[in-house]
């Protein structure tokens, strides 16, 4: 079976992952602005949305970038 | 122009700046010291006749044609064996010269064929040429003695014949196969007169260790080894230089046509990349681009279950156009994209990121290096500044230590692999880093040092162990460092951490830690260390972070800014480099610039009059994603088959179904095609006319050796449909579209036709600052300014093997044959590779009950399809391999969504699989069998 999370959250996580060797403040900042260089428009909302609905299935530090995001 | 021969010096140039000054017949002249009597001749424009000698190989003094007198010296040394010396005084024609080369004559003419006028090598033999050059007028011997005139002939090999009743012993063949090929499969057999060149023991060339390179065919002086093609067609008469299609190593050829027939590709003398020398794909397997399978007419459909129906090119592109535009009406600009071919010319991938960006309005443009090479864009920009490599090809000459990680040369970058041996036989260390045993590790006169074998899945527990020793043993360049980078204390203080020893990690990679200490030591203190490295490395779900993790190696060992030194990747397809340089990637424009840079946006806004959004788009797997939502509706492919070269065949499926207009671009009626409402025809590279960037940031010239067979040139095609877009897109000629390149691209600023015709190629970047190009960057400072260390900590994959998915799937290519087999499938390659097959170990075999030849299945959580095993103990117990060259196997329905975590790049190199006897087709293959039409 594939992953039953959807694009966004796996990605998000994905990142996440790789900055949890650094403070939780830098590594929010890491992913936040990871996302807003590299993910298209339609896919940063589509997470915020997400970070709303189904924030338990986001890593916190994706979930934190993702609130960030629109800041 | 006419027949391009370029000048046989006769042998090799010497390095060196001391010189000689002598005089030849009277002539003087000064050459580098070591330099061959018969080349400093040479260069006064004396040609001293010759057989065995050629400016390729090694002097060999088997010939005796080449004797000069030399004054003050007894007898008559051979020309191309003697050195120069300070004074020395040559004469090459005199009486007793002449004498005794026509007896040399002599003795060759009395045992060869006289069958001149109607033998194939016609007017370009060295044998024929030479009688002429000695004046020999009679043979005293006769014709009746013993002879080989009855020798067989091979016709085995489908490129090339080998007639040993024309064969003079030189060696030239064996020699070429040994110090340029450096394959070592050719060997003289037998004594004197029952002397022989013979492929392996006795074999036939086909069923020897020859891999086709062609070395020996263009070494040979006579017609004993010769092109089918040449005896089929003639000899050609004139000579197109243009650049392979294949591979990121992106050689020279001479395309050599009868008229307007091309008889045969010549590797080109000059040709910075490859210098002469050739791999079996270029040099042979251009037929594709007359094969009867392209389709050369546009064609539409309404619906994917509709029949195809050819149309004209002004229908086709205004029907494209129109959809377009429509979708955008709906769904919004967003709705759309394109994706760019790394097997296109520069000025076709600039025309279509351009189509898409000016256009369509939008950033949803990205490219097939998103499932290659992106992760090398995204590493060696955070770490060095931009996304290349470092060094020229001809720098691993410089080399004392090699590291090839990730990566197979002589099965995918085999040109480069044959510079690479040189330098390995001539005594620099080699470390491979791979799961599989590849065929560097060990063969003929090259054994690696060190082979670290890691599981799949761990470069960068790998590569941070090698540094970790680096820097806990006090190796590190303290001096490089701290002239030349930035961010070193915290790193270093990161990577000393215990978790990443050898010895911590060994149980994670599977590498001995007492060798990989080994490893490290001999990287950091051999003196030059290179990486090279290739999808091994990349396609990853810690791609990108493995490509800082080897910048930040190489940086503390101060292996970065010279000759012999780097980090470069060998990049997989012939323009990959030059399609990331133009632009294609969503979040960057031309010369890797972010589109939210408000001074780069403007410099294009500016020329190109529209607005260009400084959020990224959606990149390839992206467009999948949203395709399947509904968001994304209508895509551009140009030259690319994302439906057989895209992990999670069934999702890309899904996702191309899902969409109202697929447009592809292509020369063949691909997988991805199987989901288009617009087929417009491509043009081969034999068509077009531009360039190509290779793997060292080399800029060649495409030029074309036939009109488009479509009848239009493909970069026109992107132009009309932005126009029937409603966007003024227009040029004249390629070389304009390079202009408009160079005005908006600094590391291109000084890159022109009318440069590239006189330089030959230049490596950029090429501007005010370097006029000729950079073969080697990062020499003074880096392009950031300073090399910027950053921490890589090692995150395991999620695809982990599991009870029902035990094995590990990893991937890669064959010689024979280039990616999705588009090209090499309709080629006589397939001699070589007819399918793809399944490499599994001896245990995993033996416990399923798999016999060498079985057909099994191969399953992970994603999907099944069939192959035949090979049974091979080159990949340790637990992983197996295979290739994806072949749509009837469908490597890629097993391969996962997973991805880099930085760009996306699929993790074609880990999934797990469970493999079993086969009991029916998979349901891969029951589909594709229900639509014979495309069938492959």
């Amino acid at each position: 079976m594939t992953s039953t999370l959807s694009p966004q959250i796996r990605m998000a996580n994905d990142i996440a992952v790789q900055f949890h060797h650094l403070p939780a403040d830098e590594a929010v900042e890491a992913i936040t602005k990871h996302i807003r260089m590299f993910w298209d428009p339609r896919m940063k909302a589509e997470l915020q949305r997400l970070a709303t609905e189904d924030s338990g299935s986001f890593d916190p530090l994706a979930l934190a970038a993702a609130k960030q995001l629109s800041g | 122009m006419g027949l391009l021969k370029e000048h046989d010096l006769g042998t090799p140039a010497q390095p060196g700046p001391a010189t000689v000054s002598v005089e030849i017949d009277g002539v003087p002249v000064t050459v580098p010291e070591g330099t061959s009597v018969m080349r400093a001749a040479a260069m006064t424009g004396t040609d001293i006749p010759k057989l065995c000698a050629t400016d390729s190989l090694q002097a060999f003094g088997s010939c005796r044609l080449c004797l000069v007198e030399i004054d003050g010296k007894k007898g008559t040394p051979a020309s191309c064996t003697t050195p120069v010396a300070e004074g020395m005084k040559v004469r090459t024609q005199t009486p007793r010269l002449e004498k005794l080369r026509q007896g040399v004559m002599e003795l060759y003419i009395s045992d060869h064929p006289l069958d001149c006028l109607t033998c194939s090598a016609n007017g370009d033999c060295e044998l024929q040429d030479m009688s002429g050059v000695v004046g020999l007028r009679q043979v005293r011997y006769g014709y009746e003695g013993e002879n080989h005139l009855d020798a067989p002939k091979d016709t085995s090999n489908p490129y090339f014949d080998f007639d040993a009743s024309k064969c003079i012993v030189c060696s030239r063949c064996v020699r070429a196969c040994d110090e340029v090929q450096g394959t070592f499969a050719l060997t003289i057999e037998g004594r004197g007169f029952d002397s022989k060149v013979s492929p392996g023991a006795g074999e036939l060339f086909m069923d020897s260790e020859c891999v086709s390179c062609g070395a020996c065919v263009q070494a040979c002086p006579t017609a004993t080894l010769e092109e089918k093609s040449v005896v089929d067609l003639g000899m050609p008469t004139r000579t197109v230089l243009t650049t392979c299609a294949y591979c990121g190593v992106g050689c020279s050829f001479k395309a050599e046509l009868r008229g307007d027939e091309l008889v045969r590709m010549v590797p080109h003398k000059d040709g910075g990349a490859n210098e002469g020398h050739s791999c079996v794909k270029g040099r042979f397997a251009f037929g594709y681009a007359t094969h009867p399978d392209r389709q050369l007419k546009p064609m539409i459909r309404e619906k994917i279950t509709d029949e195809w129906r050819e149309v004209d090119w002004e229908t086709a592109i205004s029907y494209t156009a129109e959809k377009f535009r429509d979708i955008q009406a709906r769904h919004g600009v967003g709705a759309i994209g394109g994706i760019t071919s790394s097997r296109c010319t520069n000025e076709e991938v600039y025309v279509v990121q351009k189509m898409v960006r000016a256009a369509f309005g939008n950033n949803n443009v990205d490219t097939c290096a998103r499932v290659c090479h992106s992760p090398t864009g995204y590493g060696l920009k955070q770490t060095f500044g931009t996304s290349a490599g470092t060094q020229d090809f001809r720098s691993v000459a410089q080399s004392d230590v090699i590291v090839v990680i990730g990566a197979n040369p002589t099965d995918g970058h085999p040109v480069f692999a044959s510079r690479m041996k040189r330098r390995l036989r001539e005594g620099a260390k080699l470390i491979v880093i791979d799961p599989r045993r590849i065929d560097l590790v060990r063969s003929p006169h090259i054994e690696a040092e060190h082979h670290l074998q890691l599981a799949p899945g761990t470069n960068v527990a790998v590569v941070n162990a090698m540094a970790h020793v680096v820097v806990t043993e006090g190796l590190v360049d303290r001096e490089f460092v701290d002239a030349r980078c930035e961010d070193f204390d915290s790193w270093a203080e990161f990577i000393a951490q215990p978790e990443y020893s050898p010895e911590a990690t060994e149980e994670i990679t599977g590498v001995p830690a007492r060798e990989l200490r080994a490893a490290a030591r001999l990287y950091a203190t051999a003196g030059n260390g290179a990486i090279y490295y290739g999808l091994g490395v990349t396609e990853h779900s810690q791609g990108s972070t493995m490509v800082m993790g080897m910048a930040n190696l190489a940086m503390a060992c101060g292996n970065i800014g010279r000759e012999g030194v780097g980090v470069n990747p060998l990049r997989g397809q012939n323009n990959v480099q030059g399609s990331c340089d133009m632009g294609s990637f969503p979040h960057e424009l031309s010369g890797y610039r972010h589109v939210s840079d408000d001074a780069v946006r403007e410099v294009f806004e500016k020329l190109w009059e529209r607005p260009i959004l400084a959020e990224p788009g959606l990149r390839i797997p992206n467009m999948f994603d949203a395709a399947v939502d509904g968001t994304f509706r209508g895509l551009f492919v140009q030259g690319e088959d994302i439906a057989q070269s895209d992990p999670n065949t069934g999702h890309v499926n899904a996702a191309l179904g899902a969409m109202e207009l697929v447009v592809v671009q292509d020369l063949f009626l691909n997988e991805t095609a199987k989901f288009a409402h617009v087929f417009l025809p491509g043009t081969s590279f034999l068509e077009k006319d531009g360039t190509f960037t290779n793997a060292e940031r080399r800029i060649n010239r495409v030029r074309p050796v036939m009109t488009p067979k479509t009848g239009k040139d493909e970069w026109r095609v992107a132009c009309e449909i932005a126009q029937a877009m409603g966007y003024d897109m227009h040029y004249d000629h390629p070389r304009d579209i390079m202009a408009e390149i160079a005005a908006v691209t600094p590391t291109f600023a000084g890159v022109s036709f009318e440069k590239l015709d006189k330089l030959g190629s230049v490596q950029w970047p090429c501007n005010d600052t370097a006029p000729e190009g950079t073969p080697v960057m990062h020499v003074d400072s880096f392009v950031r300014g300073k090399g910027k260390f950053v921490q890589t900590p090692f995150v395991a994959t999620r695809e982990r093997s599991t009870r029902k998915f035990p094995l590990i799937l990893t991937t890669g290519r064959i010689l024979s044959q280039y990616n999705v087999g588009a090209q090499t499938r309709r080629t006589a390659n397939v001699a070589w590779h007819p399918e793809d097959v399944l490499e599994i170990h001896p245990h995993d075999a033996d416990v399923r009950g798999i016999s060498d030849g079985d057909e099994v299945t191969l399953s992970s959580r994603v999907g099944t399809t069939t192959l035949r095993a090979r049974i091979a103990d080159r990949m340790p117990v637990g992983v197996v391999y295979t290739t994806f060259h072949h749509p009837v196997t469908g490597a890629n329905v097993v391969t996962t969504e997973n991805s880099d975590w930085a760009t996306n790049c699929p993790e074609y190199k880990v999934t797990a699989v469970q493999v079993g006897l086969k009991h029916a087709a998979s349901a891969h293959q029951d589909a594709r069998d229900e639509q014979p039409a495309l069938a492959d």
